[in-house]
């Protein structure tokens, strides 16, 4: 029996009510760093089903100034640091509030989660939910969505990510992972990140393209990065 | 083995064959390091490894004149290394592949393939790498002239609307590739990310009327051959070596129509043929034309002579010098002809100007003389 839509349907409903999308546990394939035949494990977790939009960011730089443009401390934020915006306190335009929040650096998204009781998810939980399709919690092997993937960060545009909600929705509910932008990690950073041909050396999988283009994109931030295409979206603990 | 091995020009043909011939004949290894302005050492006709050095009397500085294919900078009338500045920018901009057909590509200047780059054995490059504001992926480069790790893919990492410099020094002469080397790699150079650099040796290269910068690329599309729309990496056909399009410059028909190279009689030809790759082997071929000289793998020193068609490994290049005697349309290709034919690796070198019946005459027509017997 296939369960996916039931789920889908449930979790439809737990994101209307809190926002955010129950993952049961499990385990995953990582890119790096298991022994042959292993995977990592995920405890139950929540995520949110949308990335955090410039209005809900908006909400957040008015409660907490210190993290309003021109504001920010420098070393918690690069200079491009909501550079996006029309101004300090101007995301912009009505669909704009509705778009992911981009330019914003790793201090910056782990205090606005903190402010909501949240924190960043973790690179394993980040991943173990984007491996899922529409219809499966595991599509690693699928040559089909792999592609869709692929062509769905093809068709990203830094300009303007479109408004959340309107992207593809994966089995768990969770909506836009891979069409607007890339997004933050708790633990972005891992030592064993190269940036050449030997990436392929101890992949787990070299033809997970997908995977290898968020791995390289995190090996190129620093906690004070920011970029047009780099936004996020907070997570919890525990089931809920 | 080419007796003139490790001759830098043709500019004094007559010495260098009478002292390699004198080597030679004789037997005796003799110590030709005074002669050499190269500074490589041959003993018995082996070149010793050198360990190479940075320039210690850099002086002045300069901007790097960069051009898009299949235009070349000027040559280099320096006679002292300078430090140079070259201001590259990524552009993730959609191409024409093909009448009706564009490629989301990935650029190093907003072309494919990317800006030529010229500078001097000896300088010191001080690389300005800006990856676009409207780019989605950090990018980096990788520069086959680069001695150090990565050739500076490490040093040049930059995120979207970031800005990185690196410096390194140009020691070694010779026509190199440079690509992204941000993983996954092969979709980066599959994306239209790569281009040459030329380090020109410290005494310049000969002279010459015409000088073309022409790369050849694959591109692995979702669609089929000609299929109208933007089209984006088939990473199933890349991985499996099945491009979809193999073609010089960047698209089908570039280097063709009113993009076709032009030369007239009596000019000498220089091509900076470089191939990106990112999995097929070229073999470069003009029809209808014998190359005078190939400075094969890109170096700048060793040339083979009266060449049909040279090999250009993926990741490497090659100089091929001729003399344009008779007019006409002279057709470029890899000669892996599938591949022209039906992929797209053709372009022209138009050469004007008088004919010459003693090269090449047409004597009876096979279509309208006389019946064969």
């Amino acid at each position: 029996m296939n369960a996916a839509p039931a789920l889908r349907a449930l979790g439809a409903f737990a994101a209307l009510l809190t926002g955010m999308v129950r993952v049961p546990a499990g385990d995953y394939l990582p890119l790096r760093g298991m022994a042959a035949g292993q995977r990592m494990h995920v405890a139950a977790f929540r995520m949110d089903a949308h990335a955090v939009t410039r209005g809900e960011y908006l909400a957040f730089v008015h409660t907490h100034p210190e993290w309003q443009r021109g504001r920010v401390d420098a070393k918690r934020a690069d200079a491009t640091y909501l550079s996006d915006w029309r101004g300090a306190i101007d995301p912009g335009d009505s669909t704009d509030l509705r778009r992911p929040v981009t330019s914003v650096s790793w201090h910056a998204a782990s205090a606005y989660c903190e402010a909501q009781g949240k924190r960043l998810p973790t690179t394993d939980e980040w991943e173990y939910v984007a491996v899922a399709s529409d219809v499966s919690r595991d599509a690693s092997h699928d040559g089909a969505f792999m592609s869709r993937l692929l062509a769905m960060y093809a068709s990203r545009t830094a300009s303007a990510p479109p408004p959340v909600g309107l992207g593809f929705r994966n089995v768990y509910g969770i909506e836009g992972l891979h069409g607007s932008a890339w997004e933050w990690t708790r633990d972005f950073k891992t030592e064993e990140m190269t940036n050449c041909a030997g990436a392929a050396m101890g992949a787990s999988d070299p033809s997970n393209y997908p995977a290898l283009l968020r791995e390289a994109f995190r090996s190129a931030l620093t906690e004070r990065s920011t970029a047009r295409t780099l936004g996020f979206r907070c997570a919890a603990s525990g089931p809920a | 083995m080419s007796p003139d091995i490790n001759s830098l020009t043709s500019r004094r043909p007559g010495w260098r064959t009478a002292l390699v011939g004198a080597v030679l004949i004789i037997g005796i290894p003799l110590v030709i390091q005074a002669c050499n302005e190269a500074s490589a050492r041959e003993e018995e006709g082996r070149r010793i490894i050198q360990l190479r050095h940075p320039s210690d009397d850099v002086s002045g500085q300069e901007v790097a004149v960069l051009t898009h294919a299949p235009n070349v900078p000027p040559p280099i009338t320096r006679t002292h290394p300078t430090k140079v500045i070259v201001n590259l920018e990524v552009i993730e901009k959609t191409l024409r592949l093909a009448d009706s057909v564009q490629y989301a590509a990935w650029t190093f200047g907003g072309e494919v393939p990317g800006s030529f780059i010229r500078v001097r054995e000896g300088d010191l490059v001080e690389l300005h790498l800006k990856n676009d504001a409207s780019s989605t992926m950090p990018h980096n480069i990788d520069l086959h002239a680069v001695t150090g790790p990565g050739g500076g893919a490490k040093a040049s990492l930059t995120l979207p609307g970031h800005e990185s410099v690196f410096t390194f020094s140009a020691m070694n002469p010779g026509l190199f590739m440079y690509h992204c080397a941000m993983s996954p790699v092969p979709m980066h150079i599959a994306n239209g990310m790569y281009g040459l650099i030329l380090v020109e040796p410290k005494g310049g290269l000969p002279s010459v009327d015409k000088e073309f910068y022409v790369m050849q690329s694959e591109f692995y599309t979702k669609g089929k051959y000609g299929e109208h729309g933007v089209q984006t990496l088939d990473m199933e056909k890349g991985i499996d070596e099945r491009p979809t399009y193999v073609v010089f410059n960047g698209g089908v028909g570039a280097i063709t129509g009113g993009g076709a190279l032009k030369a007239k009689v009596g000019d000498r030809v220089r091509m900076f043929v470089g191939n990106a790759g990112p999995n097929l082997t070229s073999s470069f071929h003009v029809i209808g034309q014998i190359f005078e000289n190939v400075y094969g793998e890109g170096g700048s020193t060793n040339a083979e002579h009266n060449v049909q068609t040279t090999l250009i490994p993926a990741g490497g290049s090659a100089v091929v010098e001729f003399g344009a005697t008779v007019p006409g349309d002279f057709v470029l290709v890899d000669h892996a002809i599938f591949r022209a034919f039906n992929k797209g690796t053709l372009g022209i070198l138009t050469i004007s100007g008088p004919e010459n019946k003693k090269i090449i005459a047409e004597v009876q027509s096979g279509l309208t003389g006389t019946p064969a017997k």
